[in-house]
């Protein structure tokens, strides 16, 4: 699809990008300590600190991944935004008030609480490097995918714009700066949301008279791109992928239905057609891959219903080992929540463990609200005659231009905000588990306050640098599903030494090692032989995956915890 | 353990019950998701719309049981 960049989009992007750098820059001056550069002194105030969860926690994956996946394929996206919200009740109901309590800087302290062991600040080091890096993949890739619309810029523009602007961030201010920028993307994510949901019900559905017709894109050897037979362009002679998103019929032969309600817009698309796209890749002889995308008339019950995804399709099937993938899918969003290294620090930014709960509570209403908007977002986006049939993820702020281009506009920002707030948070976990937990472990030596915070600032401009080179590298993924991945090896790794460390006595400091070097290592190693990462990294057919199913939480979690209990149970009686 | 925790405890197991029969049901009766109960809209969306309103209405009460003599000092 052929996107032209409009002026006021532009101008709304640098606008945003400008008060998010002015911000930084005003409150650099507030993070010179290692308090105020890793937890901002401990000072926010707890509504601020909640909504900023929602920044954190509403990533590209959240807002584009899952409204492109309902978008594309129905229900099953809001299969995500049950489990990703499911898992803020472990975070409030076990984790919270224990997190500020035992902490300071990083999750790491809150482990090695009761032990001083550089042991445990190594391993937990690691995984939090590992998985902030994983989390991070995805949200880079999403600021490539809104800056080619947006801007006009190539996908690689996108992601060394976002890097560069989140590691000035980073380094400018710390937790300080991250945490109002978290805060200003949490409330206009929100806000926005509902007045895009607003405008969807205002709009309700029309049908489209005209039958689809199906659309091909072939890439030949020489790379260039020949869309419907004809060469990509807008010129005469040449052609580009026309919009889709229609519905074919709505209940008793109606056109239109006019404003409808928030029930209502369920009950009418329950009964109403809507037309779908499936690709099919086939090589020609000549080396040039088309891809033919075809429309396929689907009634509303089955979009509304969960298992017409690809990714889901098991649980409709007879196959055991599917069934499992999708509860191993559930259960790592329930518990992954409470293992993300860059949510867990941001209980040490309020004062105590009061605000910590109360900030959780906020937290846990405005993620609550924005997900249920996703349900009308991505079925209004859907609907909206303006999806990119070869790109998921640019659902939502297609919607947005199908109403007006100032909305696009505000939402691409947003959007391209949103990536801004969950990167630096991330970036910022990175860089404490580096200064505070690693560079201690490997040198022995015991670091100063300025020598910590120097070192969190160089570390967060090479993972700043690293994510840019993956953001590049895996253009092709759906985000959410990059999400799910992060949350099976957070939850494998963390989430054991976690809830034993609050609830059982016996635990040791070579369980808590183990836990989280078997957690990590197996839920990756799992990871890295599923049958989706042979099909979607490394091009091989899927049928020669090492394992069984492509989640690993349903095996590897129960291991972290029985790791961590035997090894305890056997290093207590040692000692 | 603290009272929190005690508290807390509850409330997850409580929600564990409403997200553990959700999954569930998805996994082993998927057909039952298709079913309309209320309003011509089916189970699949009542019961995801009250799973996330739940979680906010348990974090509400769980906030309400642990106000403390710290909060109101």
């Amino acid at each position: 699809m052929i996107y032209t960049p409009s002026f006021l989009a532009v101008a709304i992007f640098f606008l945003f990008v400008g008060i998010t750098l002015g911000l930084s820059f005003y409150l650099g001056g507030r993070a010179k300590s290692s308090a105020g550069y890793f937890a901002a002194h401990g000072q926010i105030p707890w509504f601020v600190n909640g909504v900023a969860f929602a920044g954190d926690y509403l990533s590209a994956a959240s807002f584009l991944g899952i409204c492109g996946m309902i978008a594309f394929h129905g229900y099953d996206g809001f299969l995500y935004s049950i489990g990703y919200l499911a898992g803020w009740v472990v975070a409030l109901f076990v984790v919270a008030e224990p997190m500020k309590r035992l902490g300071k800087f990083t999750f790491a302290d809150a482990l090695n609480s009761r032990f001083d062991s550089p042991g445990i600040k190594l391993a937990v080091g690691l995984s939090t490097l590992a998985v902030s890096v994983f989390y991070l993949i995805p949200q880079m890739v999403g600021a490539g995918v809104l800056v080619q619309p947006l801007l006009g810029l190539p996908h690689w523009a996108g992601v060394l714009i976002v890097g560069a602007v989140v590691i000035i961030i980073v380094v400018t201010a710390g937790m300080v700066s991250t945490t109002w920028v978290q805060f200003l993307k949490g409330s206009l994510l929100v806000i926005f949301s509902a007045v895009l949901t607003v405008m969807i019900l205002q709009r309700g559905f029309e049908v489209d008279p005209s039958t689809p017709e199906a659309q091909t894109v072939t890439i030949t050897p020489d790379g260039s791109e020949i869309i419907n037979g004809l060469p990509k362009g807008k010129g005469p002679g040449e052609a580009s992928l026309r919009p889709v998103g229609t519905v074919s019929q709505l209940p008793d032969g109606k056109t239109r239905t006019g404003p409808l309600g928030l029930i209502e817009f369920f009950s009418t698309l329950q009964k109403s057609e809507v037309v779908l796209w499936t690709s099919s890749k086939t090589t020609a002889k000549d080396g040039s891959v088309t891809t033919t995308y075809s429309p396929k008339q689907t009634p509303g019950s089955q979009i509304l219903r969960p298992g017409e995804h690809p990714k889901f399709k098991g649980i409709r099937g007879d196959q055991f080992s599917e069934k499992l993938n999708f509860l191993s899918l559930m259960l790592a969003l329930f518990c992954g929540t409470a293992s993300l290294p860059h949510i867990l620090i941001r209980y040490y930014t309020v004062k105590n463990e009061a605000a910590a709960r109360k900030s959780t509570i906020v937290g846990i209403g405005c993620i609550g609200f924005f997900y249920v908007l996703t349900l009308y977002m991505g079925l209004g986006a859907m609907t909206s005659g303006a999806m990119d049939v070869t790109n998921s993820n640019m659902a939502a702020p297609l919607l947005a231009k199908s109403m007006s281009e100032l909305l696009f506009a505000i939402i691409s920002a947003i959007a391209f905000t949103t990536v801004l707030g969950t990167v630096s948070g991330l970036i910022l976990a990175s860089a404490g588990a580096v200064a505070h937990d690693l560079v201690g472990c490997f040198s022995g030596i015991k670091l100063t306050d300025h020598e910590q915070v120097r070192i969190a600032k160089i570390t967060s401009v090479i993972v700043g640098a690293i994510a840019i080179v993956l953001g590049i590298l895996f253009e092709k993924l759906n985000v959410s599903y990059l999400v799910g991945w992060a949350f099976s090896v957070a939850a494998s790794a963390n989430l054991p030494s976690l809830v034993m460390l609050l609830f059982w006595k016996g635990v040791t400091k070579q369980g808590i090692i183990a836990a989280v070097v078997v957690g990590m290592t197996s839920s990756l190693g799992w990871i890295l032989l599923s049958a989706d990462t042979y099909s979607a990294v490394y091009g091989l057919p899927a049928e020669n995956a090492l394992v069984p199913f492509s989640q690993p939480g349903i095996v590897t979690i129960p291991l972290g915890f029985a790791t961590l209990v035997v090894v305890s149970l056997l290093s207590r009686n040692k000692q | 353990m603290t009272r929190n925790s005690r508290i807390g405890l509850v409330l997850f197991f409580l929600y564990l019950l409403l997200y553990g029969g959700f999954v569930l049901l998805n996994t082993f009766w998927p057909s039952t998701m298709d079913s309309t109960p209320f309003a011509g809209v089916n189970l699949a969306i009542w019961y995801g719309f009250g799973l996330i309103l739940a979680a906010f209405v348990l974090a509400l009460v769980y906030g309400f049981l642990c106000r403390t003599a710290e909060d109101e000092r």
